[in-house]
C-alpha cells in the first residue's frame, strides 16, 4: 500500500505502472484521478490551495483503504493527494487499486474516492475574481459516501 | 488539566489562531463543554462555534462527537466539513 500527502505533482502512468509491477497476479486495475476544474459555483478559479491536518490525514486515508481490503479482494493500493497551491487542470488526487478482476476493483476504487472525500480532512479554497473562498462541502458527495454503508 | 487544540481552514481564519495549549477549568471534561467554553470567548469565537454552524472535533486525530471525552495531553482540532478529493 502507497499512501502519499505531497507538494509535488505524480506521474500517473508511472505509479500505475509500479503498482501492477508488484505482483503478477494483478489482472484488473481501477484508477481515478481528480484535477482542478477552470470554474466552480459559477465562478472563474485562479488557483487552489489545499490544507490538511498532518498526521490525521494520512491516518484517515489508511483506514479507508483498510476498511476497502476488508470489503473486497484487493491485491495493492496507491492513493496520492497533492496539499499546496494548484492551477486549473493540476491532478489533485489518485487513488489506484489492483485486483485478480475488474468488479473488485472498480468498486473499490469508487469506494476509497467517496470516503476520501467526506473523511480524509482536507480543505479547498479557491481564489476567484472575487476575491479567495472556502469550498464548501456537498451534500452529493454525503450521498455518494451513504451508498457503501 | 492542559491540551493541546488545534484549528484549521475557515475556523482557523475566523478565530485567528492554529494552535494554542489551553488550562482546561474543572467543569471542562467534554467536547462538548469545551467548545461551550470556547464560544464563550465572545467575538470571532462565538462566531466560529455558533450553535448550528456545523465545525467538527477530533479527538487525537480521530473524529469525535460532543459527548466524548478529553483527557491531559489530549490533541484536540476544530475544522469545517472536509473538502479533499
Amino acid at each position: 500500500m502507497k499512501i502519499a500527502v505531497q507538494r509535488e505533482p505524480f506521474d500517473t502512468g508511472a505509479e500505475l505502472d509500479a503498482l501492477s509491477a508488484r505482483n503478477p497476479a494483478v489482472g484488473a486495475l481501477a484508477a481515478f484521478v481528480g484535477l482542478v476544474r477552470d470554474v466552480n459555483e459559477g465562478a472563474q478559479v485562479g488557483t487552489m490551495t489545499l490544507e490538511h491536518y498532518p498526521g490525521m490525514t494520512e491516518k484517515s486515508i489508511a483506514a479507508i483503504v483498510e476498511e476497502a481490503q476488508g470489503r473486497w479482494q484487493l491485491i495493492d493500493c496507491t492513493v496520492i493527494h497533492r496539499i499546496g497551491e494548484l492551477r486549473p487542470a493540476d491532478r489533485i488526487v489518485l487513488v489506484a487499486v489492483t485486483s485478480a478482476h475488474r468488479g473488485d476493483a472498480f468498486a473499490a476504487c469508487e469506494f476509497i474516492m467517496d470516503y476520501l472525500k467526506t473523511r480524509a480532512p482536507f480543505w479547498k479554497k479557491e481564489q476567484t475574481p472575487e476575491g479567495a473562498r472556502w469550498v464548501e462541502a456537498r451534500a452529493s458527495d454525503d450521498q455518494a459516501a451513504e451508498r457503501w454503508t | 488539566m492542559k491540551v493541546k487544540l488545534l484549528y484549521f481552514a475557515s475556523v482557523r481564519e475566523h478565530v485567528g489562531v492554529a494552535s494554542e495549549d489551553l488550562e482546561l477549568p474543572d467543569g471542562v471534561r467534554t467536547v462538548g463543554a469545551l467548545r461551550t467554553l470556547l464560544r464563550a470567548r465572545g467575538g470571532s469565537w462565538q462566531t466560529a462555534f455558533a450553535e448550528g454552524r456545523v465545525v467538527r472535533t477530533a479527538v487525537n486525530q480521530s473524529i469525535a462527537k460532543a459527548e466524548a471525552g478529553v483527557a491531559p495531553g489530549d490533541e484536540i482540532a476544530f475544522f469545517p466539513p472536509v473538502t479533499g478529493g
